[in-house]
């Protein structure tokens, strides 16, 4: 479906905040300001934004190690984001969880995950959950394209399909696992072509263009809602810093070129040259959105920086729930 | 079949310790809508030991359904339900296929609470069916609870009576935490006792099935009746003997255990685990931690020895403890003279 005006400027306004609040977060890395490990989205954005777009509050998004643009991209709140990363109790996960783990359930975000491939399944069974209810839900996983290469990941996705779950399969490939290069991992070019091992139908998608990534999303979300099953969509995309923290140039993984050449697809840059010609917005619009996410970030770095550390009194809190039959007491 | 309590003269039916189990399953369905049982075989086929005979009839293949033999897919299917506000049962068949869906019982179910700052309720149970003594060989037999309770946000259940599986089952499945329900798969044809209404049996409550004042004999699972017999074959030269059948091993009722051990001032614990890193190790130390000064000898282990189960009955019969190893378990934490000596 062809993405109106008010779901540009929407699109174009989650990008823009996750590029915001990833930036910022790298800058805070960089002075030493972050504790724990930092995986950026930057470069990956339209795949969120046009998956995210698409989908109502109530649908359930699973993710990954490099999880916050999944977390903005659902409308994920920067105050309680950034305080999370900084190991704050006002943290989305009281400082439980960190980058690798931070989640709001409210969001029906379940989660980014230290575990390449460990959100699958997950997903999977949120899926069976909104089948079960009798809902038109849709969970929707995030992964990489190294997760296809893990047990779980084919578990999972043999069991949506053979299940007929409403999951869309959102494979992020940006051409590395870790610092290796995906042809060294697999022997096929696109990892789509797994989708067909599963019975379950597969697009290849501009993972730049975050137009096609919403129109890609809106057919499989539909097909989800409509009780015909799972569907897999690979995102041809990039991570323009390093798998772990904000080190770009000079790494001898992958060439200074490559990484130009890629950026030279900017998937904010790319929507950004084409709304004012098509006149959905002005460049003084667009500023205006960069004006109010940097706002936005620079009170959730104060918000941060000033909340409290956790009560080394919580510590055990929350390890089990102490309600149910007999409640959690647990020596 | 019935029989006669001894004590109110009334009739109380017996169910084996599979039935107990199904009973459970039936009346749990029956009280919740949000409760559903997957995992291989359990569908038309009822489980291959038939814990889960009839349910898909009775229920209906929504809320009683075969999976692809997947083990990570299984628990993680039952992680995203459970997270998402249903009350899952899935099923592992063999608890050594625990090991198959590690990553997503230990990094995933057992830890999203914590991580997401309390906001996640996993209400899930996994069933599954453990012990040794049925040839079964090394990857079909094994007891490995030791690895699950090291494990911050698990709850692990080992009945040993028809009438634990039933209460301990309901109890498991109404637990808002993630729960492994182990079931011995040499008890299943095992009858006693279960009422016919719907009842729980609260969870990290040991019980004392034998009282005595001389040893405290710790054990659970299948452990219990051995242990059971070792108190009758040494009551006759004697030796008072207090069994207690943990019931659960994660949480530990630990309380009981220091209790009993005050009063014996001997204690033996008794597991199909193997000895080395098993319960017996954590008993040992918390009761050292807590009774040192009660204790009259070193805390005694009668466990399996440090190998794989073996297959040929002629070597499993010496590798899983019974009542005659209990029996010399006992007598080396008394100092009375053993088969050995």
């Amino acid at each position: 479906m062809e993405p109106t005006a008010e779901i540009l400027q929407d699109l174009h306004r989650r990008m823009v905040r996750i590029r915001t609040f990833e930036e910022a977060a790298g800058r805070l890395a960089e002075a030493n300001r972050l504790p724990g490990f930092l995986h950026l989205y930057v470069g990956e954005e339209a795949v969120a934004a046009g998956v995210c777009g698409v989908l109502r509050d109530e649908d359930q998004i699973s993710s990954t190690h490099r999880g916050h643009g999944h977390l903005v991209a659902k409308g994920g709140d920067f105050k309680r984001m950034m305080a999370e990363l900084m190991g704050k109790a006002t943290g989305y996960c009281n400082g439980k969880g960190g980058s690798m783990h931070i989640s709001d359930l409210d969001l029906n975000m379940l989660g980014a995950n230290g575990i390449v491939g460990g959100g699958v399944p997950i997903a999977v069974g949120a899926g069976l959950a909104n089948k079960y209810k009798g809902n038109d839900n849709v969970s929707v996983v995030f992964f990489g394209d190294g997760s296809t290469n893990i047990g779980a990941f084919h578990e999972a996705a043999n069991m949506a399909a053979a299940l007929q779950l409403p999951v869309v399969f959102v494979c992020e490939n940006n051409e590395y696992g870790e610092y290796t290069p995906r042809e060294q991992t697999m022997a096929i070019t696109d990892v789509v072509d797994r989708a067909a091992g599963y019975g379950m139908p597969g697009v290849i998608v501009d993972g730049m263009d975050v137009v096609a990534m919403y129109e890609a999303a809106g057919e499989a979300v539909a097909r989800a809602r409509a009780g015909e099953g799972p569907s897999f969509i690979e995102a041809k995309t990039y991570r323009f810093y390093n798998h772990h923290g904000v080190q770009v140039l000079g790494m001898k993984y992958r060439s200074d070129e490559e990484l130009e050449r890629w950026k030279k697809r900017d998937p904010i840059e790319l929507l950004e040259a084409r709304l004012p010609e098509i006149g959905v917005m002005t460049v003084d619009e667009i500023a205006e959105v960069h004006r109010e996410a940097e706002v936005e970030i620079g009170a959730a770095i104060t918000f941060a920086e000033q909340s409290p550390q956790p009560d080394p009194a919580t510590l055990l809190d929350d390890v089990y729930s102490l309600t149910g039959a007999n409640g959690g007491e647990v020596r | 079949m019935t029989m006669t309590d001894s004590q109110t003269g009334t009739e109380v039916r017996q169910l084996t310790y599979v039935g107990a189990f199904n009973e459970a399953m039936r009346q749990v369905m029956a009280d919740d809508e949000n409760v559903f049982v997957a995992g291989e075989d359990v569908g038309k086929a009822g489980g291959v030991f038939g814990h889960f005979a009839g349910l898909a009839e009775e229920f209906g293949d929504r809320r009683c359904f075969d999976t692809p033999i997947a083990e990570q897919a299984i628990v993680g299917l039952g992680t995203g339900a459970a997270v998402s506000g249903l009350r899952p049962v899935v099923d592992l068949m063999f608890m050594d296929f625990v090991l198959v869906a590690m990553d997503q019982i230990a990094n995933q179910a057992a830890k999203l609470k914590y991580m997401f700052g309390g906001k996640a309720t996993l209400p899930l149970t996994i069933t599954t069916n453990g012990g040794a003594g049925l040839s079964a060989a090394a990857q079909h037999s094994q007891s490995l609870e030791a690895l699950l309770a090291h494990i911050p946000g698990l709850k692990v259940i080992m009945p040993s009576t028809p009438y634990d599986v039933k209460g301990l089952l309901v109890a498991s499945i109404r637990d808002d935490n993630p729960t492994v329900f182990v079931s011995n798969k040499r008890m299943l044809g095992v009858k006693g006792p279960v009422p016919e209404e719907l009842y729980e049996v609260p969870i990290g409550q040991g019980n004392i099935v034998r009282e005595g004042d001389g040893v405290s004999v710790v054990a659970y699972g299948r452990m219990v009746p051995e242990s059971l017999k070792a108190a009758e074959l040494l009551a006759a030269e004697g030796v008072s003997v207090e069994v207690i059948d943990l019931r659960t091993v994660q949480p530990l009722d630990i309380d009981l255990i220091v209790k009993s051990v005050r009063k014996t001032n001997h204690i033996v614990v008794v597991h199909e685990a193997v000895r080395f890193g098993g319960l017996g190790a954590e008993i040992s130390a918390q009761v050292t931690e807590q009774a040192f000064d009660y204790l009259d000898a070193p805390v005694t282990r009668v466990a399996a020895p440090f190998s794989p189960v073996p297959f040929s009955p002629a070597l499993e019969a010496h590798y899983v403890p019974n009542a005659g190893s209990i029996v010399e378990g006992i007598r080396q934490a008394l100092g009375l003279p053993t088969s050995a000596a």
